[in-house]
């Protein structure tokens, strides 16, 4: 009835399964090592890091262990042919561990360029700027050329070095016919260093160093910790733990079992499918009766029955029984397959989407621009010199440099991401903050996200308190939603059932002191075929006799009512779009008091979230499913709770970690107090240009001058930014 | 005046070593785990037992 395959059969095949995949994920280290990084969340303290490091390093083979607290991350090599059983042992120690996709070398490079970048700008600016407060204070020709020479030697390697980044940039989107804040940004300190240098050699008065390294070095800053913020949600969000199937158990035509990768499973093979694993391809059902849960893939929160013959998609968690299975395709023409080439398409949309900064450059260059070359003309044309008249141009392109601008928009990011992160919400990337705040309807999936993914169990009152530890000992010995909520009921001492099997789409049976336990489905559990059909009850019988009846309910997340009506409050239009039958999502919807639509597919929700915005709306997407994932593409911007499926975490602009839902409303909130700051910093700029621009275009503007009004505009909107977390708590 | 010259160049000198040993620190990957590095301290190297930290 329940399995051909003993339990040592299941557990070899789970080990080799393990030994492949941590081959497949690794790579070679000189010439017979490999190495290979675990991600494993739970890591937080000296004590976990000592316990680790130890056991790790116990194990034969393993050459070196060492743990990353900060990234929740241990690297650990081994000799080569050798697989050590690295998870088995993490989780032995109470860490639950999954091997890293690809280590990340390219991240690392980017984050290593820009500080060493920053460290260099910032040695140069400080340097350069103790010589020139010297030639402020008056310093003789002699010693203020002296002074220029060593600026202009410390002066030329750091913005070679530091000003890479800047350049590449720039010349990137000039060669694209565009302009972008890194294009001023790169004339700016190019004529400005020729000017200065010029002026070195026919030992002028002025030398604009200083400006031109410090403008580097206060760019690189808001620049550094942009891509830091980035880096720190990323890491995060992997952190989380993996949900999808990497490889599956083959069997082969003889019988025999081995582990193959997801990737190279042709159609079909047949496969073994465990209890808690997740289908990897799309298959067909050969043998095995089970339940699987589709709450990832479709949205629906009842567990579906599986019999031979039956359709499996790809990501359904198999629950009660082994299952074998023949696949149907591969895995790159499966479920998960179609909803990745559905997101790229979706995705392609939002690509049209232009960040505040890149539209402010777009107008802001050529203005600039345009307002240095006229002063260039107009200077000569009055006084017939073209020195004097150069001069003073490049001073404008000096002053009207977007130190501030470059600084306005990363530095309110930084501020808002660092405040989401400590209210448990991940941010993706500075883009995002600014498309939630435009956003003025919600769609929100039901299973997983308005509803929590476990459904909650609770016993009708009358019945024996020895039948709720009956039915909780019985619960537990099963993965099914339904008994695992109601294992979740008590506490107390386990029952020793004997015989206990499990009966895919119906229930659980176990013996007890000579009688026969069920608990499950009330037909089967009462076991006679007229029982009244109650869907969402459970019952626990003693041969036959009713002993407890227990409730199924899908419990609301924490904070999902107050968080609509927050959302409504803030003038936001709500909707359900959810892939489950239509009674549970008009039983909620009606609870909330929001519009809904039922039995919606993927497309359709991608269709749906289209149709909005032909409206003229900007939606916010808030789902967890993998049928969600195309949809969270789709949306203007979107939001995924931690305990979402990989494919919709990582499409998700947002991941938020706690349990309340009430992190929608915060994360908006944060969103549209960002945008103003932003919109303030952008007029204290412009504000700035104002005031100075005339200053320099009169040719009054020295390298004190400039000095002062760049790093004052600059520490002005970078203290703006700061007030976020202020003007967010009340 | 010219006499306090030679502190130009010792003081270059320093701000070079300072960077020299910034980058050097970073190249060492001891930026990697700041948060590591705090909590390694407090780990009991030749504890004879096998739970490590006390």
């Amino acid at each position: 009835m329940l399995t051909a395959h003993s339990p040592f059969e299941l557990d070899a095949a789970a080990q080799g399964r393990a030994a492949a995949e941590l081959h497949l994920l690794s790579r070679a280290v000189g010439a017979d090592e490999r190495e290979a990084h675990f991600v494993v969340p739970e890591i937080h303290c000296a004590g976990c890091i000592a316990r680790i490091e130890r056991a790790l390093k116990q194990l034969p083979d393993v050459t070196e262990a060492r743990v990353n607290l900060t990234t929740k991350r241990v690297r650990l090599r081994w000799r080569a042919p050798a697989s050590p059983p690295v998870i088995e042992t993490l989780q032995r120690l109470g860490f639950s561990a999954h091997v890293h996709d690809a280590p990340p070398a390219a991240d690392d490079a980017t984050r290593g360029e820009l500080v060493r970048a920053l460290a260099v700008a910032g040695f140069a600016a400080m340097n350069i700027m103790l010589l020139s407060v010297s030639i402020w204070a008056g310093a003789e020709a002699p010693v203020r050329a002296l002074f220029h020479w060593i600026s202009a030697a410390i002066a030329l390697p750091a913005i070679l070095y530091s000003g890479r980044v800047f350049f590449r940039s720039a010349w990137a989107s000039l060669r694209h016919g565009r302009t972008n804040m890194d294009v001023p940004i790169a004339v700016g300190v190019i004529t400005a260093f020729g000017l200065s240098l010029y002026e070195t050699i026919t030992h002028g008065p002025h030398a604009y160093f200083d400006a031109t390294v410090t403008l580097l070095f206060f760019l690189l800053i808001g620049r550094t910790l942009d891509h830091l913020m980035r880096e720190r949600a990323r890491t995060a969000v992997e952190g989380l733990l993996r949900l999808e199937a990497r490889s599956a158990t083959h069997v082969a035509p003889d019988g025999a079992h081995a582990p193959i990768a997801v990737d190279d499973i042709a159609p079909g093979m047949t496969l073994m499918i465990a209890p808690g694993e997740r289908i990897p391809v799309n298959a067909e059902i050969v043998s095995g009766n089970s339940d699987v849960d589709l709450s990832l893939v479709t949205g629906e929160s009842t567990p579906e029955p599986a019999q031979p013959g039956g359709v499996l998609w790809a990501g359904a968690l198999n629950l009660s029984a082994v299952l074998l299975v023949r696949a149907t395709a591969t895995a790159r023409a499966s479920f998960l397959a179609d909803m990745a080439r559905m997101m790229e398409a979706a995705e392609s949309g939002r690509s049209q989407y232009r960040r505040i900064a890149d539209r402010a450059a777009r107008l802001y260059a050529p203005v600039v621009h345009l307002a240095a070359f006229l002063t260039l003309i107009a200077w000569w044309a009055a006084s017939g010199d073209p020195h004097k008249a150069i001069t003073i141009a490049i001073a404008v392109l000096i002053i009207t440099c977007p130190c501030a601008l470059g600084l306005a928009v990363p530095m309110v990011h930084v501020a808002a991401a660092r405040w989401l992160f400590a209210q448990g919400v991940m941010l993706k990337d500075g883009g995002a903050l600014e498309r939630l705040a435009e956003t003025d309807s919600v769609v929100f999936d039901k299973t997983g996200t308005l509803t929590l993914a476990a459904p909650q169990a609770s016993m009708v009152a009358g019945a024996d308190p020895s039948a709720l530890l009956c039915a909780a000992a019985l619960g537990a010995r099963s993965l099914h939603p339904y008994a695992r909520a109601i294992a979740r009921l008590t506490e107390g001492a386990p029952m020793a059932f004997e015989c206990v099997r499990e009966e895919p789409g119906a229930g659980i049976e176990g013996m007890l002191e000579g009688a026969c336990y069920r608990l499950g489905r009330p037909a089967w559990t009462q076991m006679s075929a007229d029982a009244p059909a109650d869907e969402d009850a459970v019952l626990l019988t003693r041969d036959g006799e009713i002993c407890a009846r227990f409730v199924i309910t899908h419990t609301l997340r924490p904070g999902a009512a107050e968080a609509v009506a927050a959302l409504k409050g803030a003038g936001f239009q709500i909707e359900i779009v959810s892939g489950d039958h239509a009674r549970p999502v008009t039983a909620l919807a009606s609870a909330l008091g929001v519009p809904h639509a039922a039995r919606i597919t993927p497309a359709g929700k991608v269709a749906h979230i289209a149709r909005r915005t032909e409206e003229g709306r900007k939606v916010l997407m808030v789902g967890d499913g993998l049928n969600d994932a195309p949809a969270l593409m789709a949306a203007h911007a979107s939001i995924a709770p931690a305990s979402a499926a990989d494919v919709g975490r990582n499409a998700a602009d947002f991941v938020f970690l706690r349990p309340s839902l009430m992190a929608v409303p915060e994360a908006v909130l944060t969103a549209r107090r960002a945008a103003t700051l932003v919109r303030q910093n952008m007029a204290l700029a412009v504000l700035y240009n104002l005031i100075a621009v005339p200053i320099a275009i009169a040719g009054q503007v020295t390298p004190l001058i400039a000095a002062i009004a760049m790093s004052g505009s600059s520490v002005i909107v970078v203290a703006n930014a700061m007030r976020i977390g202020r003007s967010a708590s009340p | 005046m010219s006499d306090f010259f030679f502190l130009i160049p010792i003081a270059l000198g320093l701000g070079l070593i300072g960077l020299g040993a910034f980058l050097w620190a970073l190249k060492d990957r001891q930026y990697d785990d700041l948060d590591g590095a705090a909590a390694r301290i407090l780990m009991d190297d030749d504890a004879p037992d096998d739970d490590g930290v006390r």
